[in-house]
């Protein structure tokens, strides 16, 4: 596994040692390793993650400083913390407390996930695994409404939902969910499934099973990788969506945290930085705990999604 | 819903389940391989089932429907009127219309290649195998989860106002300029930078697309004296060129649709949307706008359309262009 390291343009990171001459050794590429090119790749990389954090150090730094300490001054960290910008989050957003925020926008993201699980992989097995026919054409209309621009179906689908009578409701906001909208995890549960070893249904279809039983008992237990990362993706965006609830719910008991926060920022005259940076970190809280407990899948269904294509 | 699908087939139907491609010559009996078309077919439709329905009901009726508001004159309490191209005209001839269209393309033309480029530069550094690489990886994955979020905006407008500490940053050079946030010229930027923050995404997919880049290519460009840039040039980017492809063209899409961290960053105490003298008025901005603050439920659809439009052309133009600069491999797709 002597690999040498990839290429690196100029003026990018780690510059690669001088060379002696133009016939390199294995044993050349072993060198490469040596101190100064593993130093020069680790500062790199270190000065990338301090841009990077700089952000979130200073957030969560100004979430314990008095809010006229968070503007105007450089420190990063306070002098003397305090924490009554996160206990004054207890006394609720225009009387509704904070926790009815996360339970409606807990109550969003999980009912989302199920709906995505169900109906995404229903219709990638279809794809993946029948041969039915149009299929093909089936599948390119998908594909076609990955690249379509959500706000043309904006207005139409609002109208839709206020004639059936749904508006500040979560309907409009679940529906989707159920009817498998969402093409890109169709799409990556497709790529996965049709890469299934394809004896294990064949043998299950010699032994009689219909096509649910395969797809029930041998595709989605297979396809569990693929299924975590939709539901972990489907959870944070579901967590994070602001323009759903913000067209379709009007009533703060109804509201998700994007909007509880939205309204905070809103009904504060004079801006309250440091109640405004805690109560956004709080709300960061449930998509960093899924991050740090679901990295890998994440990152690699990310990957597998450019793949392919 | 499941039962009609998973009766079994019947026992005797089984050989020719084993073997579904083999031409009508060798089936002993046409008749049984139709009846397994229809019911593969049937099947097929009835897992697809709540696809179509959502197809149908949230996506092919919601366009048409679109398409013919475009036309009307339509604010949700009277019934649609027919006008014609009336909201076309209007929408051209609006200045403000035309204001967001330009900060649009502008904030898709910066954000687009500066974020691409950066996750290119980094996922380069990313891929040699060196020890914290997954740590990483991960840390700069980070901001892509978290980027769309109402929360992040917050703390980006914070970030950039005035006398903030990127404002203090600056004074430190002697280039303050009362904040980003503040001025209608550069709030536009902050929201560059915020996107520019969540490279990421597309650093994690051109990651996974350097790593399938054969090893024994950059071993004979090495035998045969190659400099690194030259092998960057000629077997790095062409063989990840299919990622890249792919890369710009999400991403420039999602660009042109930058609603929320616009509304944002942009929206002030006061209840003004989309920043100071519309310094965050991007294209969907004031579709929301329009739509919805001022009940133009007609030109919303109208300018919807325009973005489609627009959208298409963007992804037309880059299918077209891959021809030229898309490296494709033997019996890839």
């Amino acid at each position: 596994m002597s690999s040498p390291g990839l290429p690196t343009p100029a003026g990018q990171g780690a510059p690669p040692p001088a060379t002696g001459g133009p016939a390199r050794s294995a044993r050349s590429s072993a060198l490469r390793r040596t101190l100064p090119g593993s130093l020069a790749w680790h500062l790199g990389s270190l000065a990338i993650l301090a841009v990077i954090l700089y952000p979130v150090v200073w957030v969560i730094g100004g979430s314990f400083k008095r809010s006229e300490d968070i503007v105007g001054s450089l420190d990063l960290l306070p002098s003397d913390p305090i924490t009554s910008n996160y206990t004054r989050l207890t006394e609720g957003i225009a009387d509704v407390p904070i926790s009815t925020f996360f339970t409606n926008s807990l109550l969003l993201a999980v009912g989302s996930v199920a709906g995505i699980l169900l109906s995404c992989s229903l219709t990638a097995y279809a794809f993946a695994k029948i041969r039915f026919a149009g299929r093909n054409l089936l599948f390119t209309l998908m594909i076609g409404t990955l690249l379509l621009p959500y706000h043309v179906l904006l207005i139409p689908q609002y109208v839709l939902f206020r004639n059936m009578g749904m508006i500040n409701t979560y309907t409009p906001l679940l529906l989707g969910k159920y009817l498998a909208t969402e093409a890109f995890f169709v799409f990556l549960m497709v790529q996965f499934m049709r890469n299934l070893p394809k004896e294990l249904d064949e043998a299950a279809r010699l032994d009689g099973c219909g096509h649910f039983r395969i797809y029930w008992s041998i595709v989605l237990p297979l396809s569990r990788p693929a299924l975590i990362t939709s539901a972990i993706f489907t959870f944070i965006n579901s967590w994070n969506d602001f323009m759903g609830p913000l067209i379709y719910l009007n009533e703060p008991e109804k509201y998700t945290v994007s909007l509880g926060l939205k309204m905070f920022v809103d009904q504060e005259a004079v801006a309250d930085y440091g109640g405004m940076i805690a109560m956004s970190l709080v709300a960061l809280l449930p998509v960093l705990a899924f991050f740090l407990a679901f990295q890998r899948y994440l990152i690699d269904g990310m990957a597998t999604s450019g793949l392919k294509g | 819903m499941g039962s009609a699908v998973t009766h079994a087939p019947a026992r005797e139907g089984l050989a020719e389940d084993s073997v579904p491609r083999r031409g009508p010559a060798h089936s002993a009996r046409p008749s049984a391989s139709a009846r397994r078309g229809r019911r593969e077919n049937l099947a097929g439709y009835l897992f697809m089932s709540p696809w179509i329905a959502g197809f149908l009901l949230l996506t092919a009726g919601p366009m048409a429907a679109s398409l013919y508001f475009a036309f009307t004159d339509y604010n949700l309490f009277d019934a649609p009127r027919w006008i014609g191209l009336d909201n076309f005209s209007e929408m051209f001839a609006d200045p403000r219309w035309r204001h967001s269209v330009r900060i649009t393309l502008w904030y898709v033309v910066i954000g687009t290649p500066v974020k691409l480029l950066a996750a290119l530069g980094v996922a380069l550094l990313l891929a040699q195998k060196r020890r914290g690489q997954a740590f990483y990886r991960a840390a700069f994955y980070a901001p892509s989860l978290i980027g769309a979020s109402v929360s992040v905006a917050i703390v980006w407008k914070a970030i950039f106002s005035d006398d903030a500490i990127v404002d203090r940053t600056q004074q430190l050079f002697g280039i303050g300029a009362g904040g980003w946030t503040g001025d209608p010229d550069l709030i536009i930027y902050s929201l560059v930078a915020l996107t520019v923050w969540q490279f990421g995404a597309p650093m994690v997919i051109f990651l996974a697309g350097l790593k399938q880049v054969p090893r024994e290519l950059y071993e004979a460009a090495d035998v045969d004296g190659a400099g690194k840039l030259r092998q960057f040039w000629n077997i790095t980017l062409p063989m990840i060129s299919p990622v890249l492809f792919f890369n710009v063209l999400l991403e420039t899409i999602h660009s042109f649709q930058i609603f929320s961290s616009a509304y944002i960053v942009g929206g002030g105490a006061g209840g003004n949307a989309c920043g100071p003298a519309d310094g965050t008025m991007v294209y969907t901005c004031y579709l929301y706008v329009q739509g919805f603050e001022n009940s133009r439920m007609g030109l919303a659809s109208a300018m919807a359309w325009m973005l489609l439009v627009a959208v298409a052309l963007v992804t037309a133009v880059l299918f077209w262009s891959q021809k030229r600069w898309v490296h494709y491999e033997e019996g890839g797709r």
